[in-house]
C-alpha cells in the first residue's frame, strides 16, 4: 500500500514537469527508474494529468489510462455507497459519454441531439446552471450507422469542446454556455457524421469523421482551439500528398513502404469510397510529440469488391499534431475482411520489455489481439488474444501481418459460419483502463461469433454501403460479455467476469484498487481490482453503455459517476425500437440481442454516487 | 397586401383545378396517373382532422397485388440501399421498421409515395428526381409486402441469399392501426 502511494506521488510530480523538449533526459531516466521500481508498466510520465480532483477529458489524460490517484473508495468500504444525485437528459438514445468535472461544474453531453448540461455541483442537488443546444440537423441521424451516440466533450481553456452528429464541432464557454465558435467539418449528404470525442493538444483540437458504413473516406482534423479555424486535415486513403505522408513517415514495416499505397492498394477508385474513418480514441504523447490515431474498417465490408492492403485502414497512424504529417503506421487487419475497424483506444506506457525500458502503447483490438507496439517506430512487440479467436491464427512478429484462417473468409454469395470474433470484434470502442498499482488492463467487452455472406453493395452516397449480411451469435461458453482483467507484463488473462450482455460501457480504475463498470442490463458494478469480486451494485433504471468517471466535489469527498441510457450498436434493438423478427438488422447485431428488449428500456440519466 | 397575394393565389389554383377538371372529360387515359401526383387525392398525414373526417379509402396503386412490381421492389429495395437503413427483411436499423404495423408517416400507398420522394425529417433521404414514379411504386408495392400487406399468392418466393427472416412467404399481415373505427369497436388479434 505505502509504496503504491509513494508510486502515486512520483507520477503526480512527474504530471506537474512542463513539457519542453530540455528536461527530457531527466523526465527518461526517472520513468525507466519508476518503471522498474515496481516492476510494473508505468502510465507514461508526459501524458499523465496532474490534476486528479478533475476529469477534464474522457480518457482522462493523453495516455488514455482511465485511472485515477483518488482513493477514498476501497473494495472494503464500496458497500456503503450512496446515491447522492440524479439527473435525467430528456433523451432516450445511446448515452456513450461519460460526463467531465471541471471547476466544481460538471458537464453532461447527450446523444443526438448533442445537448451540452452544467451541473453546479457546489449546490445541493447539482441543479442545472445552463443548457447549450447546438441544434443539428435532424437529418444527420440517417447517417449514424450504429445510433446517435456521442462520446463525450473535451475542457480546454475555458471551453467545452464536443462534436455534434451532423459533423460540427463547438466550442462553448465553460462559465455561461454560450457559443464560442462552430465549425462544420464534414458533410452528411456524403454520409459523414462525427460521433467522436476530440482530443486537444498543442492549442489543436482534433476531430475525425464516421462513415464506414457509408462509403465515407477517412480524415482526421485539427482546428485552432481559439478560432475553430482549421488548420489541416490529413485523409487516410488516396494519395500520399492528402494522407500526409512525406520525408518523416518512417513505418516499421515493408509493406507500409512505397508511394501513394492509399491508392495503389485499391482498385481503380475505389480508395474514394474507401472508409478507414477517424470514430475512436487519440492519444497523444508530449515527450515525443506524437498524436496516435487509429484507422476505422474499409468500405465497403463486401472484401471482394476491394482486393488489396486496402491503405490505411484498420490501422494505426503516429503524427505530428503541428501539421499532420504521418511518423508512422502499422495496419492490424491488412484488407480487413471482418469489419475489424482499428478505432480502439491505444494506453500510453512506459514498461520493460525484453530486458529493456521501452515506451509502448497497449491496445486491446478489435480482431482479439492484446498488441503491445513501441509507439516510437510503430514495431509490434506482442499480440496475444484475449479471448476465442478463429478468424486469425496469429500475428507474425517478422513482418508484423495478421494471419488470416482462410476457411473463415467471406464470399461472395456464399455464407461463411461461426467466424469469432463477430464484426464489433472482441472489443469494439468501449475503452479500457490502466491501473499502475496493479499493472493490469482492464478490458470491458463482448463474446461474439457470426455467419457471414458478401452481396454486391452498391455505391450511392449518403447511403448505407456494406455489402455483407451477417448474423451474430454468443460465443463459446454463452456469455456474451466479459470483464477482464488482463497482466500486460505477463500477456495473460488474472480474472474476468462473464456478463450475460456486451460489456458495452467504458470503465475506470482507481488508486483505491476499485475498477467501475456497467451493463446493458442495467447493474453498475464496483469491483475489486486486484481480485474481481464484485463488491456492490446498483441497478439503473436503463442498461449502461456509457463511461464511467471519477472525481473530488467540493467537499473534498470522491465522487463516481455513471450514466444510463442503453443503445449503441449493441442496444440498438432498444434504441432504435428494431424488431427482432430481422436477423441482419443492425449489420446482424440483432441476432445476438433478441433478448434485450425484454431486459432494459430505453433512458437517460446521470447518476452520481459517494460514500 | 400579403392576404391579397394569397387570396389571389387560392383563386388561380381553384380556376385551374376547375379547368383541369374539365380537360379530363376528353382524356383517354392509358396509364393511370399516380395518386400522390394526382391533385385530387388526400395524401393525409394525421389521423386527427377538425371537423368531420374525410375518412382515409386506400389508394388502388397500379401495382397492388402484382407479384412482378413486387419483385421488381424488392430488387430495388436492395439496390436503392433501403435495406441498409431499414434492414434486410425490413426490420429496421437506421430508420424504422417496416415489417410491423406501426407507420409514422402512413401505410396507405400514397403515404409511402411521398415518404420516398418528400424524404422524412429525421433521417430518411430523398429521392425526389433519382427514381422514376414507376419505380417509386415497385418500392411502395414491397415495403407494403414486408408487412403481409398484399395476398400471399403475390409474395417472392425465398430469396437466394442467407435468411433474414423465417419463412418469408408465410409472413402474417400486419393490419396497421386506424383511428377511423368508430367508438366501441373492438379488435381482437
Ligand atoms: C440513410 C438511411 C435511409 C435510407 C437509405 C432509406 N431510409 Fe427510409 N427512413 C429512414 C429513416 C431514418 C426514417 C424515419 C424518418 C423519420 O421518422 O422522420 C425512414 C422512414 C421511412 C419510411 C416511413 C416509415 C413509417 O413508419 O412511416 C418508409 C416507408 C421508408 N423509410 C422507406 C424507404 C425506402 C423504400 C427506401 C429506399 C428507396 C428508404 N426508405 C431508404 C432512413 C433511410
Amino acid at each position: 500500500m505505502a509504496r503504491g502511494v509513494a508510486l502515486v506521488a512520483a507520477l503526480a510530480t512527474l504530471g506537474c514537469l512542463k513539457e519542453s523538449s530540455d528536461d527530457r533526459p531527466t523526465r527518461e531516466a526517472v520513468s525507466a527508474a519508476s518503471a522498474s521500481a515496481s516492476g510494473l508498466p508505468v502510465i507514461a510520465p508526459a501524458a499523465t494529468s496532474a490534476d486528479d480532483g478533475q476529469w477534464t477529458m474522457p480518457q482522462k489524460d493523453y495516455a488514455n489510462s482511465r485511472y485515477s490517484s483518488l482513493a477514498e473508495i476501497t473494495p472494503e468500504n464500496a458497500k456503503n455507497l450512496k446515491l447522492a444525485f440524479t439527473f435525467s437528459t430528456g433523451i432516450l438514445r445511446g448515452h456513450e459519454a461519460g460526463p467531465l468535472v471541471v471547476n466544481n461544474t460538471m458537464y453532461v453531453v447527450t446523444p443526438f441531439p448533442n445537448y451540452l448540461y452544467a451541473l453546479d455541483l457546489t449546490k445541493e442537488g447539482a441543479p442545472m446552471k445552463w443548457r447549450y443546444d447546438p441544434k443539428p440537423a435532424a437529418s444527420a441521424q440517417g447517417v449514424a450507422c450504429c445510433d446517435v451516440v456521442n462520446r463525450g466533450a473535451v475542457y480546454y481553456d475555458g471551453k467545452i469542446i464536443y462534436n455534434t452528429l451532423d459533423a460540427h464541432t463547438v466550442a462553448v464557454d465553460a462559465k455561461d454556455g454560450h457559443e464560442v465558435w462552430n465549425t462544420k467539418v464534414g458533410d452528411i449528404n456524403l454520409g459523414e457524421s462525427v460521433t467522436m470525442a476530440p482530443l486537444v493538444a498543442k492549442g489543436k483540437v482534433f476531430v475525425g469523421n464516421s462513415g464506414g458504413e457509408f462509403g465515407v473516406r477517412g480524415w482526421i482534423v485539427a482546428l485552432d482551439a481559439g478560432s475553430g479555424k482549421i488548420a489541416w486535415r490529413a485523409y487516410n486513403t488516396g494519395p500520399d500528398s492528402e494522407v500526409k505522408i512525406g520525408p518523416q513517415f518512417k513505418p516499421f514495416y515493408d509493406q507500409d513502404k512505397g508511394k501513394d499505397l492509399g491508392v495503389k492498394t485499391w482498385p481503380g477508385d475505389a480508395w474514394r469510397t474507401g472508409g478507414a474513418n477517424v470514430w475512436g480514441w487519440l492519444a497523444y504523447d508530449p515527450e515525443l510529440d506524437l498524436l496516435y490515431h487509429g484507422t476505422g474498417n474499409p468500405g465497403p465490408w463486401n472484401p471482394e469488391q476491394r482486393p488489396g492492403d486496402n491503405k490505411w485502414s484498420s490501422g494505426i497512424f503516429a503524427r505530428r499534431p503541428d501539421d499532420g504529417s504521418a511518423v508512422w503506421y502499422y495496419q492490424w487487419s491488412y484488407h480487413d475482411t471482418f469489419d475489424y475497424d482499428g478505432i480502439n483506444e491505444q494506453v500510453l506506457l512506459d514498461m520493460q520489455f525484453g530486458g529493456r525500458p521501452r515506451k509502448v502503447l497497449v491496445r486491446a483490438e478489435r480482431n482479439g489481439y492484446v498488441y503491445v507496439l513501441d509507439r516510437q517506430t510503430g514495431e509490434v512487440l506482442s499480440a496475444t488474444p484475449f479471448g476465442f479467436v478463429n478468424s486469425s491464427k496469429g500475428v507474425d512478429l517478422k513482418t508484423g501481418r495478421l494471419i488470416y484462417a482462410t476457411d473463415k473468409q467471406p464470399k461472395l454469395g456464399e455464407v461463411t459460419r461461426n467466424i469469432c470474433p463477430s464484426s464489433p470484434g472482441m472489443k469494439d470502442w468501449q475503452p479500457t483502463a490502466y491501473s499502475p498499482r496493479t499493472g493490469y488492463l482492464y478490458i470491458p467487452h463482448q463474446n461474439l461469433c457470426m455467419d457471414h455472406e458478401a452481396v454486391e453493395a452498391n455505391y450511392i452516397a449518403g447511403t448505407p454501403y456494406v455489402g455483407m449480411i451477417a448474423k451474430f451469435t454468443s460465443g463459446p461458453g454463452g456469455n456474451r460479455g466479459v470483464f477482464q482483467a488482463w497482466d500486460i507484463v505477463n500477456r495473460k488473462e488474472v480474472w474476468s467476469i462473464p456478463e450475460k450482455f456486451p460489456v458495452w460501457s467504458g470503465t475506470l480504475v482507481t488508486a483505491g484498487d476499485v475498477a467501475f463498470y456497467g451493463t446493458m442490463d442495467g447493474w453498475f458494478k464496483v469491483v475489486n481490482a486486484k481480485t474481481g469480486d464484485v463488491v456492490w451494485k446498483f441497478k439503473t433504471g436503463s442498461g449502461i453503455i456509457g463511461q464511467p468517471i471519477t472525481y473530488k466535489g467540493p467537499d473534498g469527498h470522491q465522487y463516481v459517476a455513471i450514466m444510463d441510457g442503453v443503445g449503441g450498436w449493441s442496444g440498438a434493438i432498444v434504441a432504435g425500437g428494431i424488431d427482432p423478427r430481422d436477423s441482419t438488422a443492425a449489420l446482424g447485431f440483432v441476432n445476438a440481442m433478441k433478448d434485450l428488449p425484454a431486459a432494459t428500456t430505453k433512458g437517460g440519466m446521470l447518476y452520481v454516487f459517494s460514500l | 397586401m400579403r392576404f391579397g397575394r394569397i387570396s389571389s393565389l387560392l383563386l388561380v389554383t381553384a380556376l385551374l383545378s376547375i379547368a383541369a377538371a374539365g380537360c379530363e372529360r376528353e382524356e383517354r387515359r392509358f396509364r393511370e396517373v399516380p395518386p400522390a401526383a394526382d391533385q385530387s387525392t388526400n395524401v393525409v398525414q394525421s389521423d386527427l382532422q377538425p371537423g368531420p373526417s374525410i375518412v382515409a379509402t386506400a389508394t388502388q396503386h397500379p401495382y397492388d397485388d402484382n407479384a412482378y412490381a413486387i419483385a421488381s421492389g424488392k430488387r430495388l429495395y436492395v439496390q436503392m440501399n433501403c435495406a441498409g437503413c431499414h434492414g434486410l427483411a425490413g426490420g429496421g436499423s437506421i430508420g424504422p421498421p417496416l415489417l410491423d404495423d406501426k407507420w409514422i408517416y402512413g401505410s396507405d400507398p400514397s403515404n409511402i409515395f411521398s415518404t420516398i420522394v418528400e424524404g422524412r425529417p429525421n433521417g430518411m433521404p430523398s429521392w425526389k428526381g433519382k427514381l422514376s414514379n414507376d419505380q417509386v411504386w415497385q418500392l411502395v408495392a414491397y415495403v407494403r409486402d414486408l408487412s403481409g400487406l398484399h395476398r400471399k399468392d403475390v409474395r417472392n418466393s425465398r430469396g437466394d441469399n442467407m435468411a433474414a427472416v423465417q419463412d418469408e412467404q408465410n409472413r402474417n399481415r400486419q393490419t396497421p392501426r386506424s383511428s377511423f373505427e368508430p367508438p366501441g369497436s373492438v379488435t381482437t388479434p
